[in-house]
């Protein structure tokens, strides 16, 4: 994946910026309301930007599942709320991992670790609040609610 | 003022009730035309304002009192929106990027200003007022500007935005050193007034950009309702207790703007929008209701000339600013133009000066000259790009970086 460059913009929000493997500057202008604007550099003045699209919070949505993007990104920065000493985090499952191929419930994570499991991504698919008999393979990703500390203790249980 | 408003509540009421809601219909009409032009409204408001007040057309009697207080809660909502726009984050950046342009800004656009008052001979601290007024570009303006000519997305719209920040944070050094200077002490109280304002600001700075987060916090549970109460309570409340230690109630405002963020800042936005809309525009209409038409036309002349000597000076910003940021003179040069347009700032400061010997013809120069900027700004952005590329040449070979 190409970088991305981010700069901010007071009062507006936040331009990202990246180069295609077609050499075309691309930018995108995320407003503080959710309102994005897809622009491209134009080749005799690399400052210009051409507005391509100009898309509202929804619109900018259902374009990016177009484009193959999964807005589970999008619902996490939704989601991140700021409640203290609350975090949420995302941890893969490795394969050297001893909770691979079992239950949630088998491993006993809520008690062990403090954190609670709220969601398994697994490859294409996502699987909300799993239940107790849903079963962990090698490369999911968790994502876990709770302090720092359980957190952490979590990726260690997950990891080994 | 209180007087009045007791008044009013007899036979008066009726006649209030007329006055302000013919001067806000007026209003309504002058925003919806300004719509229709793709401008802001501020040079309608400022030129309805010269129609309807003193020496003009028509006056208004019993409900002045009430129209002045509505002005005076039209700044500090300005001011409060303003600093609502802002992030912790975003001031840092700014602060970290934009502090030499800000510099050269300052310098180059305020001396003009405070040039020509002392050569009209004003008193020294109407000069230091003026060279206010011509010193700060319209946020409001510029960032209308840049989102519709669709330059938000452009490698140099951070440089001017950043400026601007450094601007409106700027103001909060200045308006309460100017604040203690209208006061009018000896020379050692107002040292001691400045130097009290000025720490009162750094605690409330502070304390708004380390303790934002937990207020923030501690406002978002409650309805609409109740958020848009505590704010526009606190709003003022803070203004009023900034205004007593001589901070300047419109600084206090734009210091409770800053410390909310995340959500809270969203709602407040949207809740707080349409209230600022409608006392804005009334303080607008104020300003320029108090001056005599005459005193406007008299500066005519003058502001020409300051109108030219500042639209240089503001693509001089915009070059030092835009340069530091590796921009083309392409870029520099519309990164200069977006800045020319001078507004809700430079009114607020001139607006401070109506009591002063020089207060009369500040507000005439004041109103003219923004008139002028809010014309000649836009227009320079939308066609920088067809500016002769000598003039940017120029000025890069004589720029002294």
């Amino acid at each position: 994946m190409a970088d991305i460059t981010e700069i901010q913009l007071p009062g507006v929000g936040v331009r990202y910026e990246f180069t295609s493997a077609d050499g075309d500057n691309v930018g995108v202008v995320c407003h503080h309301g959710g309102r994005r604007e897809v622009v491209v550099y134009t080749r005799d003045d690399p400052d210009r930007a051409d507005t391509v699209l100009s898309l509202g919070a929804d619109d900018s949505r259902t374009l990016s599942d177009l484009l193959g993007a999964s807005q589970v990104s999008e619902a996490m920065a939704a989601m991140e709320q700021r409640i203290e000493g609350l975090a949420l985090d995302w941890i893969e499952v490795t394969a050297a991992s001893s909770l691979a191929g079992r239950t949630l419930a088998d491993g006993e994570l809520r008690s062990r670790t403090g954190a609670s499991i709220v969601a398994v991504i697994r490859g294409e698919t996502t699987e909300p609040a799993p239940g107790p008999d849903f079963v962990l393979e090698a490369s999911d990703m968790a994502v876990a609610v709770g302090s720092p500390d359980a957190l952490e203790k979590l990726r260690i249980a997950l990891r080994s | 003022m209180t007087a009045s408003v007791v008044a009013a509540a007899g036979g008066d009421v009726a006649l209030a009730f007329i006055e302000i809601g013919a001067v806000a219909l007026a209003l309504a009409l002058l925003a919806r035309l300004a719509g229709r032009l793709g401008i802001t409204a501020i040079p309608l408001y400022l030129l309805a304002g010269l129609a309807v007040g003193d020496g003009g057309v028509a006056t208004l009697d019993v409900s002045e009192d009430f129209i002045s207080l509505a002005a005076q809660i039209g700044v500090l909502l300005l001011l409060f929106t303003l600093g609502l726009e802002y992030t912790g984050d975003e001031l840092k950046t700014g602060l970290r990027t934009g502090a030499v342009p800000g510099v050269v800004d300052a310098v180059a656009n305020f001396v003009p200003g405070l040039g020509l008052g002392l050569l009209l001979g004003w008193e020294p601290t109407a000069a230091i007022l003026l060279g206010g007024v011509t010193w700060i570009s319209s946020s409001g303006v510029v960032s209308k500007v840049l989102g519709d000519l669709k330059r938000l997305g452009n490698r140099e719209t951070p440089s001017v935005l950043n400026l601007l920040v450094i601007e409106d944070l700027a103001m909060a050094v200045y308006l309460p050193v100017v604040a203690a200077l209208i006061a009018g002490q000896d020379a050692a109280a107002t040292v001691l007034t400045v130097t009290g304002a000025l720490v009162a600001v750094g605690v409330i700075l502070v304390l708004a950009l380390r303790f934002g987060d937990r207020l923030s916090t501690m406002l978002s549970g409650g309805s609409d309702e109740s958020l848009l109460l505590t704010v526009f309570g606190l709003t003022l409340l803070v203004g009023g207790l900034a205004e007593q230690v001589q901070v300047s109630s419109a600084i206090g405002a734009f210091l409770v703007g800053l410390a909310l963020d995340g959500q809270v800042r969203e709602r407040a936005e949207q809740l707080i929008g349409p209230l600022r809309d409608l006392f804005a525009a009334t303080f607008f209409l104020f300003f320029s209701f108090q001056i005599e038409p005459s005193t406007v036309a008299e500066a005519l002349l003058p502001a020409c000339g300051l109108l030219v000597v500042t639209v240089v000076t503001k693509l001089v910003s915009g070059h030092v600013s835009a340069a530091r940021n590796g921009i083309g003179p392409a870029g520099r040069m519309r990164a200069g133009t977006a800045l020319i347009a001078r507004g809700e700032f430079s009114i607020v400061i001139a607006s401070l000066g109506t009591g002063l010997a020089d207060g009369t013809e500040l507000g005439g120069l004041a109103a003219a000259y923004v008139l002028l900027t809010a014309i000649v700004g836009p227009l320079a952005a939308k066609y920088s790009d067809r500016l002769p590329r000598s003039l940017a040449a120029r000025r890069v070979l004589t720029s002294p970086a």
